[in-house]
């Protein structure tokens, strides 16, 4: 079957600039440049990096309701989540399995979404059935999405937009750049210090073109975008989290909002909440995620299954590469929780062999977030 | 266009092969190989001693992107292996035909270096790639 890929409205200016484009969650997307992986990755850990995340959903709810109606379907607080703050969230099912994970912005008119590319359909579908009567949902499909992530984005972005310098982790401002309307979040997924910027389709290319004409900024792939944020700790969904897996079971509890767990004053009241707020009170998860390094340099990928020192099967990775920066073989992995507990050794099953990995904190390399 | 060394000969694995004399052949992965595989983070490579036939998998290539076995391309017992590689794997991406070199081995049946390409023909199977 011939399947029809999407072009975000930077595709254009990938190609100008060298890119191999690969089909990702329906769209041709940029996975390196001329660079190459390393060099994007330890580009965007020393500068900035900057990277198209248009293939990503962005979604506005407005309306009464728009605030509760959102929290009941995720293990989080929305109806107190301040304006101009963006927040964690996962939609969880029944079975308190992770639907998609996303982030959620109180704007000054409703609340803005970001939900992953892959599950966009399927977020938007959810959400439609459970909105109240009087919420309107909107897909701003006119709007593309732009990372700048790195220790220089701030510097870089204040060039343009000085406003953009108070902001602190997890604010989202609605600012002109370049007299450009554009949202502003200070995130990312890199564990760098950066923005987020939601910009008008048709203004994207300009806003980018600018941006890549500082000295200080390069683009970077997706190749790039899956070690940095593998080196952070952060969780790719249908990898290291699906429906399979609860908040508690990968390790997600700090994003389960204290007014949203038991004894909270609105507690429970999302989907598979008598799940996950047992598996919270009695620490009950049989399996959790955790990180892994190699005591050796070979990376050890997806899917490798792991095993204790009795070599009984205890786990499997669901991510794993070789971080350029932490200059060692990482994974993130699912294992019984008998020996989830920090440094204990296990072993993963690589081409018949079985390397000896030590379960690690993490993230791997130290976040960088600006918290003023 | 990536470099292909005219004194070299190849595999269509994209192995090459430079005859040391006396039986002895040094071998690697081509330039084209190296630009395929992106940047090379990790490479397990024979042991010294073990004895090797043409087409085994003697060896894998970790890049950033996919694991990749590497072939032998001759028949012999491997006799020297690149420990620098061990540190570094990146001098695969670096220089593929000098400090990247991977293994040495000395040949068990030296007709086999007839069934190698040449430089022109290894190139033109690139291309046709």
């Amino acid at each position: 079957m011939e399947e029809t890929l999407l072009h975000t409205p930077l595709y254009d200016l990938h190609i100008e600039l060298g890119a191999r484009m690969v089909p990702f969650a329906g769209y041709e997307m940029p996975v390196q440049y001329p660079a190459g992986v390393r060099k994007e990755h330890l580009h965007t850990r020393e500068a900035a990096g900057l990277f198209d995340v248009s293939h990503m959903g962005q979604l506005f709810m407005s309306g009464p309701q728009a605030g509760a109606d959102i929290e009941r379907l995720v293990p989080v607080d929305i109806i107190d989540l301040p304006q101009g703050k963006q927040r964690y969230a996962m939609f969880t099912n029944e079975n308190g399995g992770i639907l998609d994970d996303l982030m959620v912005t109180r704007m000054e008119d409703g609340y803005y979404l970001v939900v992953n590319a892959a599950c966009k359909n399927e977020d938007i579908a959810h959400l439609r059935a459970n909105l109240s009567p009087d919420t309107q949902l909107d897909i701003l499909e006119d709007r593309a999405l732009i990372a700048l992530q790195g220790p220089r984005a701030a510097e870089v972005l204040a060039r343009l937009q000085p406003a953009v310098a108070d902001m602190v982790f997890m604010d989202n401002r609605a600012l002109p750049i370049e007299g450009i309307d554009c949202f502003v979040s200070r995130s990312g997924y890199t564990g760098e210090d950066g923005y987020e910027i939601s910009v008008p389709a048709s203004e994207a290319e300009a806003l980018t073109r600018t941006l890549l004409a500082q000295p200080e900024v390069e683009p970077i792939g997706l190749g790039a975008r899956d070690s940095l944020r593998l080196e952070a700790g952060l969780c790719l969904y249908g990898h290291d989290i699906d429906t399979d897996t609860t908040p508690a079971e990968a390790s997600l509890i700090w994003a389960v909002s204290p007014a949203r767990r038991t004894g909270g004053v609105r507690q429970g009241g999302f989907p598979g909440a008598d799940i996950l707020l047992e598996q919270i009170d009695n620490k009950s998860a049989t399996r959790k995620r955790v990180g892994l390094i190699g005591e050796g340099r070979a990376p050890v990928r997806e899917g490798t299954e792991l095993f204790n020192s009795e070599g009984k099967l205890v786990g499997k990775v669901t991510s794993g590469t070789f971080g350029p920066s932490a200059e060692q073989s990482v994974a993130m992995a699912y294992v019984s929780s008998d020996v989830s507990a920090l440094d204990t050794q296990i072993f993963a099953e690589v081409r018949g062999k079985r390397l000896p990995m030590k379960v690690s904190r993490m993230p791997f390399v130290a976040q960088r977030y600006y918290r003023g | 266009m990536s470099n292909v060394p005219s004194e070299l000969k190849y595999v269509a694995s994209h192995e090459w092969i430079r005859d040391e004399g006396e039986g002895v052949v040094t071998i690697g992965i081509t330039d084209h190989a190296q630009e395929l595989l992106g940047d090379v983070v990790f490479i397990e490579l024979p042991e010294v001693g073990v004895e090797i036939a043409a087409g085994d998998e003697t060896g894998v290539v970790e890049s950033v992107k996919a694991a990749s076995d590497v072939y032998a391309p001759l028949s012999g017992k491997v006799i020297a292996v690149n420990e620098d590689l061990e540190e570094a794997p990146e001098l695969v991406n670096s220089d593929p035909y000098g400090d990247g070199w991977f293994f040495q081995i000395k040949l068990s049946d030296a007709e086999e270096l007839d069934d190698l390409l040449d430089a022109d023909t290894y190139s033109e199977q690139c291309e046709a790639e």
